[in-house]
């Protein structure tokens, strides 16, 4: 309770603990531990998984190939997701379990604009920026919708995004009157899979640019303080001039606009949309991504880098599973495991019960002397 | 400052008109069902004035009716399950691979259904009521468990040949005077299958439970305020997870009726039942928050849950999406009534 | 144990993170009394009480109960009750969604079954007896709040227990119904029961009680007969005598002079707020210190939070140096350089898991708008210039603030204000919880803000506190202002009468 008020700030972590310690209490640990545990794996069992190869593609352009490159891209989504899960959770302590539903909403509403109404188009009948844009308009107002419940009428927000859970996949098909509509231009496309002449997945722009705009926003606003505040103690941050309720609402706005980005990704990917199975089960990844990245899921303070490396360590144990011949469908048993697992290791009874046994050698020590 | 003398006049007469959350809430179910059904039969006629029709819905939701009820009670106590969907799903799967596979008989079914609900709630239970996580995390990935551990028992539908199995599956109940004649002028029985009594006779065990049995008001302290319970004496640890074990055990009930009713495992079986049951428990008057509800009203929530979505199909729309839609509708409406009513009454 | 002692607490000890809330604490209760326990907020009584009653687990010393060899385990409620121990408590515990019987009986019995018929004619005579108007099939939640105070009596008294704890039972109750209630405790203590009465009301405690405990900062002062403790020594135990040693700050940093004249600085006329006080008026003058002073929930913090904007204000006006101004929320006020330093730290102050330092700049950082963050060097700047004028012991500014003690916690907060450079400042509690040492450095850093010219109010449970800094009080009696003291008039008896209301302290 004394420490001395003038101590330079390099020794504020408690000297007496050792340097492995202080690493395993790191946010980033967990998720860097996992991340060098799977790349050991692959290392041991295959060296060839890191492999990237040039190959052309359908078109004959010579792209990039490989596990690592499949791994960046197929990952974007998530990642997008977890940006915006992550602010959710920040500031309201829940989640948002509809985000896979309304990835399948904005992806309908973007394919129904480029597509112009009809079933199969051969070129896009509006400009892909005001599709996206209207895109993100939609996504917008599903996310403040969600927010509302959970910030002005005050329910727990995994079952105020329940809702929409629910109804998502419905309302992406009655958007598109239950046809499926495929658009075959090239240029929808582009977003989704390789800018001509660019060996690179146009995906791994997208999240790029996504994370840098993220970093931006942190750095060149009160998004941070703000989510975390409200998070933390909404009476005190009312009290000091925040408004509570707007704040979450804000954050639930945000990630609307982060699930039509991440929408929008997987529909130009193939250029045609599957209500019931587009982006199934993501909204799972994206938590797990949240409680990777070292994040508590009840809320408050928050590390973004943290969820952004969750997301691409969840992507990692994917591909890998995949590679190994694991099913598609079974992969959620195994992604459970692992969330009982976190969820169980962060619970504070068990945090308490292993710090006691942590404690305990060092106090009966202390009696001796 | 309430004054004395005027909480004693008061006091008496307030006796009657004092109606407890739950009753009122179920009364609002059972008025909201009626005016549906009564509405229907007016309105859109014809079929929704056999009884066939209406005791159809039964034989089509004796699953749910019992996932909805084990969903009540864990709402009851402050929390939620939405796992039960997928455990309907895995004991399914689990029961049709074993009648076909490995020689099962209805015993083993029984068996394997309840065992598989029992150690979901023992798991999950434990998980909320020991280690204090948010029930909602914990049966999220107890559903993704069972969802994939589906697929790894079989990912192609199996259907069932058991011939005990299907005599007891194709048992048509009759219920004596509710028969109607057809246009060849035949008499057609109206029958109920063998899965409804066995959610009714569920229903009314369950409804007993909570009336008047202590641990059935043990659910309803918990979920009133933990903390007072706790100072009352009770223990909330074991009524939480008692309550966890009862829904995994009803769901895995729900299953085995679930199974009776289609006779085949299939990974879509039950999906979304876990949101049809919140939705019932919901519309049935149990609140979200915990410490209100009645197993009753929620098997009246079921009812109104499934005639909206028959009244909804047959105005034309009949397509598979808008059963969804009009499920959220639902829950939405009613969560925003619950939550404008708890907001109302904390002001006060 | 002694001779006829039912409950003997002995050497009780109770930390809290940065807080020793009891130390060393004995405590004696005889067969067929009421013994009062007593002490000023903080002084550890509830805390005693939730040891006793298993909420809290104790850290040190033993509980003897009558009837039971060597000391007793009182883990949890149940522990206490199958001890024979029952408590009310101030808040309602008992649930609102079960009926009257209900509330009365779980929790009790053992076995699965429960006969319901017999439990609701039981409680029925039960209330009955004790004059209850409730019935017993009826939802808790649908009686008054005296009534369901009283069913929490029943419920104890029914449980046949050697020892009944009320802790401040009379807060919602009206004259006739503390009347009742004091009647059922004379009988309870004929039939040998063990009370320890918890209140507020010195009154009470004279009418009622043979004996009294004084506890003071988790301390044991001493226990009485009351015959020998006039009710005058019984205030200053509770408040402390050695207070006296640091007497006159006041005058060390020099009262400021104020000058009443000219347009206050802040003025409010009829104002009310949705938490329930009565249309108060209310005015403040540059580099005036005055204070709102009344009994545990007299309406003294909802006055300031209705001035401040925390409540939803639901009528009267606000000038503020003569202009009109309006204040909905706190944003308004902050705006119009108020700073508010909530009661309840924890609650409402701190943001426990953000650092010192996002603590020390967030209101001044809100002010400054959502797309204007500080840099980084500006707020550890700002951060550091306050660690170091308010002498927060901290680590460093990165620590999270949750991990300090109470005292540096309250600095922080307080830096907070300072750093928004408020005209007026309101301090509500600010020294409630912390060290001796640190109470002085803010009574100190109070009166010299004053001197700099501006205004603080300044609300405190101990009242020579408020009498070492503030030149004006107002004070509060049900949710209404009902008097205004300053000069001469400022006298600890002068306040206590007027708290009071009656004509003797």
């Amino acid at each position: 309770m004394t420490t001395p008020v003038k101590e330079p700030k390099n020794t504020a972590k408690r000297p007496h603990e050792s340097r492995l310690k202080q690493l395993t209490r790191h946010q980033l640990f967990i998720p860097l531990a996992a991340l060098a545990l799977l790349v050991l794996f692959n290392l041991v069992a295959d060296p060839s998984f890191f492999l990237v190869t040039v190959k052309e593609n359908s078109l004959g352009n010579p792209v990039l190939s490989g596990n690592i490159i499949s791994v960046l891209d197929n990952a974007s989504e998530l990642v997008i997701l977890a940006i915006g899960m992550t602010l959710v959770t920040a500031s309201s302590g829940g989640q948002d379990i509809s985000v896979g539903a309304a990835m399948a909403i904005a992806g309908s509403v973007i394919l129904r604009m480029v597509c112009g109404g009809q079933v199969t188009a051969d070129t896009m009948q509006m400009s892909l920026l005001l599709a996206v844009l209207i895109g993100i308009l939609v996504s917008m107002v599903f996310g403040a919708f969600n927010g509302v419940l959970v910030a002005y009428f005050k329910i727990q927000p995994m079952v105020a995004t329940l809702i929409l859970y629910t109804a998502g996949r419905s309302i992406a098909a009655w958007i598109n009157n239950n046809q499926l509509p495929i658009i075959n231009d090239l240029g929808f496309k582009y977003a989704g899979t390789f800018l001509p002449g660019v060996p690179i997945p146009t995906p791994i722009f997208i999240t790029a640019l996504i994370i840098v705009l993220f970093w931006l926003a942190l750095k060149r606003t009160n998004l941070g303080l703000y989510t975390q505040s409200v998070g933390i103690n909404a009476n005190s941050s009312r009290l000091n001039g925040l408004d509570p309720k707007l704040i979450k609402l804000m954050t639930y706005v945000i990630l609307g606009v982060c699930v039509a980005i991440a929408g929008f990704i997987r529909v130009s990917r193939s250029g045609s949309i599957n209500y019931s199975r587009m982006a199934e089960n993501i909204e799972m990844d994206a938590i797990l991504a949240v409680a990777l990245g070292g994040n508590a899921l009840s809320g408050g303070r928050f590390n973004i880098y943290g969820s952004i490396l969750g997301a691409y360590v969840i992507q990692f144990l994917t591909t890998t599973l995949y590679k190994y011949e694991v099913p598609s469908t079974a992969l959620p048993a195994y992604k459970a495991v692992v969330v009982i697992l976190l969820v169980v290791l962060s619970a504070p009874v068990v945090q308490e019960k292993l710090a006691g046994i942590r404690k305990a050698p060092a106090k009966t020590a202390k009696g001796v002397s | 400052m309430p004054k004395g003398i005027a909480v004693d006049k008061q006091g008496r007469m307030k006796e009657r008109a004092a109606m407890s959350d739950t009753n009122l809430l179920l009364a609002i179910t059972v008025v909201v069902f009626f005016l549906l059904y009564l509405s229907a039969i007016l309105f859109l006629g014809g079929g929704f004035a056999k009884p066939q029709n209406f005791l159809n819905i039964l034989n089509n939701n004796a699953s749910l009716i019992v996932l909805s009820c084990g969903m009540s009670l864990v709402m009851i106590t402050g929390g939620i399950d939405i796992s039960v969907g997928a455990v309907t799903c895995l004991v399914c799967m689990v029961s049709a691979v074993n009648l076909e596979q490995q020689g099962g008989n209805l015993l083993t079914v029984v068996l394997i259904g309840l065992g598989i609900g029992l150690a979901f709630g023992v798991v999950q239970g434990f998980l909320v009521a020991h280690l204090g996580i948010q029930p909602f995390i914990i049966s999220l990935a107890g559903m993704f468990f069972a969802k994939g551990m589906t697929t790894i028992v079989s990912k192609e539908p199996v259907r069932v040949t058991n011939e005990g199995f299907l005599a007891v599956k194709d048992t048509r109940i009759t219920v004596p005077g509710l028969g109607s004649v057809n246009k060849l002028g035949e008499y057609i029985p109206a029958y109920v299958e063998v899965g409804v009594v066995i959610a009714l006779l569920t229903v009314l065990l369950l409804f007993c439970l909570l009336r008047w049995t202590k641990l059935g008001r043990s659910f309803y302290a918990v979920g009133g305020s933990s903390q007072s319970a706790n100072m009352l004496g009770i223990n909330v640890r074991r009524t939480r997870f008692l309550a966890h074990v009862l829904c995994g055990v009803l769901a895995g009930l729900g299953g085995i009726l679930y199974f009776l009713h289609v006779g085949s495992g299939d990974v879509a079986n039950g999906a979304g039942d876990e949101m049809n049951a919140i939705a019932s428990s919901i519309i049935g008057g149990t609140l979200l928050t915990g410490g209100v509800g009645n197993v009753a009203g929620t098997f009246f929530g079921v009812l109104s849950l499934n005639t909206i979505k028959r009244i909804v199909s047959s105005l034309g729309f009949d397509e598979a999406w808008w059963s969804n839609i009009t499920v959220a509708a639902m829950l939405c409406l009613f969560l925003v009534v619950q939550s404008v009513v708890l907001l109302r009454r904390n002001k006060k | 144990m002694q001779e006829g002692a039912v409950l003997e607490m002995r050497g009780i000890c109770k930390y809290f993170p940065g807080v020793r809330a009891l130390q060393d604490v004995d405590f004696t209760l005889r067969e067929g009394e009421i013994h009062a326990l007593m002490g000023e907020n903080g002084a550890g009584k509830s805390t005693l009480i939730k040891v006793l009653t298993g909420v809290y687990p104790k850290d040190g010393g033993q509980v003897h109960i009558k009837g039971t060899e060597g000391a007793a385990v009182i883990r949890s409620p149940q522990d206490a009750q199958n001890a024979g121990i029952s408590t009310v408590y101030q808040e309602i515990t008992l649930c609102p969604n079960l009926t009257v019987a209900e509330n009365m009986y779980i929790g009790r019995t053992r076995g699965a079954g429960a006969n319901w018929k017999a439990m609701n004619s039981g409680a029925g005579k039960i209330l009955a007896s004790l004059g209850i108007p409730a019935s017993p099939r009826q939802q808790l939640g649908s009686c008054s709040i005296a009534v369901q105070q009283m069913v929490a009596i029943a419920r104890a008294v029914d449980m046949e227990c050697k020892v009944l704890i009320l802790d401040e039972p009379t807060s919602s109750l009206d004259e006739q119904e503390v009347l009742k209630l004091f009647g059922l405790m004379r009988d309870l203590r004929a039939k040998g029961v063990g009370i320890i009465f918890v209140t507020h009301f010195l009154e009470q405690v004279y009418e009622v009680c043979d004996r009294i405990t004084v506890l003071r900062d988790g301390q044991l002062v001493g226990e009485y007969v009351i015959e020998d403790l006039p009710r005058v020594q019984l205030v200053s135990k509770m408040l402390g005598k050695e207070l006296d040693d640091m007497a006159d700050i006041k005058s060390e940093v020099g009262g400021a002079s104020v000058s009443l004249e000219g347009a206050p600085v802040l003025e409010a006329r009829g104002l009310c707020s949705n938490a329930g006080i009565k249309p108060f008026d209310f005015s403040i003058h540059k580099g005036e210190v005055n204070g709102f002073t009344g009994l545990l929930g007299s309406g003294r913090s909802e006055c300031v939070r209705a001035i401040f904007g925390a409540d939803r204000v639901t009528g009267g006006s606000v000038k503020m140096d003569g202009r009109d101004v309006k204040i909905h929320k706190p944003l308004d006020a902050m705006k119009q350089g108020i700073g508010y330093l909530p009661e309840d730290r924890k609650g409402d102050g701190i943001v426990g898991d953000l650092s010192v330092r996002e603590n020390i700049i967030l209101a001044l950082q809100v002010m400054k708008g959502f797309f204007r963050p500080f840099s980084r060097a500006q707020a550890e700047a700002f951060a550091d210039e306050y660690i170091k004028l308010l002498e927060i012991k901290t680590a460093s500014a990165d620590t999270p603030i949750k991990s300090l003690s109470g005292g540096n916690q309250q600095k922080c907060i307080l830096a907070r204000w300072l750093l928004t450079d408020p005209k007026y400042l309101i301090l509500d509690e600010p020294t409630r919880g912390i060290d001796i040492g640190t109470k002085i450095e803010i009574q100190k850093l109070v009166l010299k803000l004053a001197a700099q010219g501006k205004s603080v109010t300044f609300i405190s449970s101990e009242i020579d506190e408020m009498l070492r800094t503030c030149s004006r009080l107002i004070v509060m009696r049900d949710r209404k202002a009902v008097g205004e003291l300053k000069d001469e008039d400022l006298t600890q008896a002068r306040i206590m009468a007027t708290i009071a209301g009656g004509d003797e302290a």
